[in-house]
């Protein structure tokens, strides 16, 4: 069971991380895998921390990342990438959206929204692929299509065809929002 | 055809395919997908029900009617189905019958962390408990074959990974079952003492049957590797286990945790070199294994709090730990908080500026304890806001009344606060009631209820008239106010607390999220009236931030529901 890849997908309650990893379980899906997605539901969802774990191999058996364990984090926000670190394995890459959206203590200014989060994590030797996928998503027509930006950037990253992805994309998404996800997965996939 | 489902999608499809006809059932996290998916399937007649009594009241009269049944509801909601569930026990089946409780270890979305498995054995009533979306399905269905074999409700037990975890099931057809013949039969289906006496020896004997099945059945397995550890678990723990220690280990892996084996876990005992039980929450396989003589290594090690996970199995049971990253700064925590444009946040800051004490309930609206609210004094389940203002200001009289107020949201009032509300009509406290109408059932998702005006399926329905029902219990005093408006909420808060004799207040706005509800372009600050002073911040609206001492309003979050409009001294916030 050694051959198992961990994407950790973690963001913000409201950014549309459940549909990212929904898209990505039919990618997985198409292509024969055992598969595994872990989502939160309920009172976490509320503007708090959440996280999906999406696991695929020959055999899954716990549906859980934990600690160290995650070939790649896809974050939709920039704290949320610095807050899961742990979980990324040794070697292991991050893909972020620059985005940042402050939490309570540093609405409330009781707390400083950390500087230079991003550096701070490749200075500690992670492989850090970044984009300001918020602006990326505005200009393929809607701010909503963050996730499918993101998505993007992901496809890049896997040894997955790109036919594959685009096929989840449009078997994913409402018909007529299509061409609008399509423009921004291509942005997010051809960002260098 | 091969799916990814969630745990709770696959047992709606083996509700589908089980044949069932009827299904019931209170939404609560994270059970609630169940009764939504099986919805879905109109062979299926679903609904919502006002509470888990209610819901598990109705499956019994459809399994009586000789259909398979539905009963769905988190671990608390049990605690609500209690009643019906243990004398059901009694009853049996006509038409098989299942209750799905959804345990929550680690408390995602939950005030506690109950075991239900003691409820099995309390009850004397079998339990499943899957490993995964397939066998989600796969239990279901033999649950019903279970339950019409053996005379019995049975339980599926199901972890909140177990429920909300996407895994392959492959689908198959609907099994067509004629409504069984129904035969009055008073002596099995109504539980007077005489008959009871009857009855209860049929479980007895019945349970003695189920611990025969659980010998022999496939639902629990052996799987021999290398035997020097031996584990048994079951759910997600096994799962675990199985990912910690793959082959090196030998597993007794368990679908029927009550009634328990005993020759099959002594067989296994005896071909490994150290037992594990590997349970989360209460020590209740581990103590089955105490009472038969074994003395398998468990709770010794593995705590009685919280969820595990693969870490959990190699570094108690191997001594290993990961390899970890992470950065050497401080990371601010993000709790969860009310949405923007939440209607309960001009409620609650009208609490907080009257200053009492909040008798608080189950709902988004518990998001009122937190800061910079903080604004609850009391939460403890579906209902006691109410009942425990009541009680509050029966041992404190005048010292507390006019100064406290219970806060419940419209689903949760339907649930179980009418009662509480007619024992204060009827043994009269001067209390005030807040029932927070926002017209859904908002935190597990957005689920229709008994005052929404429509059904599970979306269909228009008979609607609660929360002001009528509320003047029919005895409460003459009701006022309705828009939580939008701070000035007006405030005031006619204040003004029930001054009357004398209950009252209620209906705080009456749809939640912000809701597909219908148009939201307002959002607000700006004028940053030469801003003077940085924060009252805006004192709602914790996520929107609203302090950037180089001017407020700032995110307009991609705000909804432009204008509270925090309201608070500025300085006219600063505007259109």
């Amino acid at each position: 069971m050694n051959n198992i890849k961990s994407i950790l997908i973690v963001g913000v309650g409201g950014q549309g991380t459940l549909l990212a990893s929904r898209l990505l379980g039919n990618v997985l899906l198409c292509k024969d895998y055992d598969v595994k997605v872990s989502e939160v539901h309920g009172m976490s969802q509320r503007g708090g921390s959440v996280v999906t774990y999406v696991k695929y191999g020959d055999s899954v058996a716990s549906p859980i990342i934990d600690l160290g364990e995650a070939d790649i984090i896809l974050s939709f926000e920039a704290l949320e990438a610095a807050r899961f670190l742990p979980y990324l394995k040794n070697g292991g890459k991050i893909i972020v959206n620059t985005q940042q959206i402050d939490p309570m203590p540093v609405v409330a200014g009781n707390m400083e929204y950390p500087e230079n989060i991003l550096k701070q994590i490749s200075d500690k030797g992670v492989t850090v692929i970044s984009a300001d996928a918020l602006s990326l998503a505005e200009s393929a027509g809607s701010s909503k299509a963050v996730n499918v930006v993101l998505i993007g950037m992901l496809a890049r990253q896997t040894d997955i065809d790109k036919q594959v992805w685009l096929d989840a994309v449009s078997s994913t998404v409402p018909q007529k929002f299509l061409e609008l996800n399509l423009k921004a997965f291509e942005l997010g996939y051809e960002l260098k | 055809m091969k799916k990814l489902l969630l745990g709770n999608e696959a047992v709606a499809r083996g509700l589908f395919e089980a044949g069932v006809r009827v299904a019931s059932s209170y939404p609560g996290t994270p059970s609630t997908e169940i009764t939504e998916n099986a919805a879905k399937y109109d062979e299926i007649r679903c609904e919502w029900a006002p509470n888990e009594k209610v819901a598990a009241e109705a499956a019994a009269g459809a399994s009586f009617a000789g259909a398979r049944s539905f009963c769905g509801m988190k671990h608390v909601g049990l605690n609500v189905a209690a009643d019906p569930f243990f004398t059901m026990s009694y009853i049996g089946v006509n038409g098989g019958m299942m209750l799905a409780v959804a345990d929550d270890p680690g408390m995602h979305s939950s005030q506690n962390e109950q075991d239900s498995r003691n409820y099995a054995k309390a009850a004397k009533v079998p339990m499943l408990e899957p490993a995964d979306s397939a066998e989600c399905k796969e239990f279901t269905k033999i649950a019903y074959k279970i339950s019409e074999e053996y005379d019995t409700p049975v339980v599926l037990r199901l972890t909140t990974r177990i429920a909300h975890s996407r895994s392959l099931v492959e689908t198959e057809e609907r099994e067509q079952l004629p409504l069984k013949e129904y035969k009055k039969q008073p002596q099995k289906n109504v539980m007077l003492p005489a008959f009871a006496k009857g009855r209860h020896v049929f479980v007895e004997q019945r349970t003695e049957r189920l611990a025969e099945l659980a010998e022999t059945t496939d639902l629990n397995r052996l799987e021999m590797n290398d035997t020097s550890i031996g584990i048994i678990a079951a759910g997600d723990c096994y799962q675990y286990a199985k990912e910690a220690l793959g082959s090196n280990a030998s597993y007794l892996k368990l679908g029927m945790v009550y009634p328990l084996p005993v020759k099959l876990i002594k067989d296994f005992a005896a071909r490994v070199d150290r037992l594990y039980v590997i349970e989360e929450l209460d020590d209740f396989i581990e103590t089955h294994c105490r009472s038969i003589g074994l003395e398998p290594i468990g709770k010794e090690l593995f705590s009685r709090c919280g969820e595990f996970s693969q870490k959990t199995v190699r570094s108690l049971i191997l001594g290993s730990e990961p390899d970890v990253i992470s950065l050497d700064c401080e990371i601010p925590v993000r709790p969860p908080v009310m949405c923007c444009g939440c209607p309960h946040r001009g409620l609650f800051y009208a609490l907080k500026k009257l200053k009492v004490y909040v008798s608080g309930d189950i709902g988004c609206y518990t998001l009122g304890a937190s800061a910079p609210i903080s604004m609850m004094d009391t939460c403890v389940c579906m209902g006691a806001s109410v009942s425990a203002l009541h009680g509050y200001n029966l041992a404190r009289a005048g010292e507390s009344e006019k100064k406290s107020v219970a806060v419940i949201g419209d689903s949760t009032f339907i649930h179980s606060g009418i009662t509480g509300l007619i024992d204060i009509a009827y043994n009269a406290t001067n209390s005030v009631v807040i029932i927070l109408d926002n017209s859904i059932t908002g935190m597990t998702g957005h689920q229709q209820n008994p005052t929404t005006g429509y059904n599970i399926k979306g269909d228009p329905a008979a609607a609660v008239d929360l002001e009528a029902l509320c003047r029919a219990i005895g409460i003459e005093n009701v006022a309705v106010c828009d939580p939008y408006d701070l000035e007006q909420t405030t005031d006619v808060i204040r003004r029930q607390l001054e009357a004398d004799g209950p009252s209620v207040v209906i705080s009456r706005r749809p939640c912000a999220l809701l597909k219908y509800v148009k939201h307002n372009p959002p607000f700006k600050i004028e940053a030469e009236k801003c003077i940085g002073c924060k009252m805006c911040l004192a709602i914790g609206c996520p929107a609203i931030s302090i950037k180089n001492g001017k407020a700032e309003i995110d307009p991609t979050q705000c909804v432009g529901c204008g509270v925090c409009k309201s608070l500025c001294k300085k006219s600063a916030i505007c259109e």
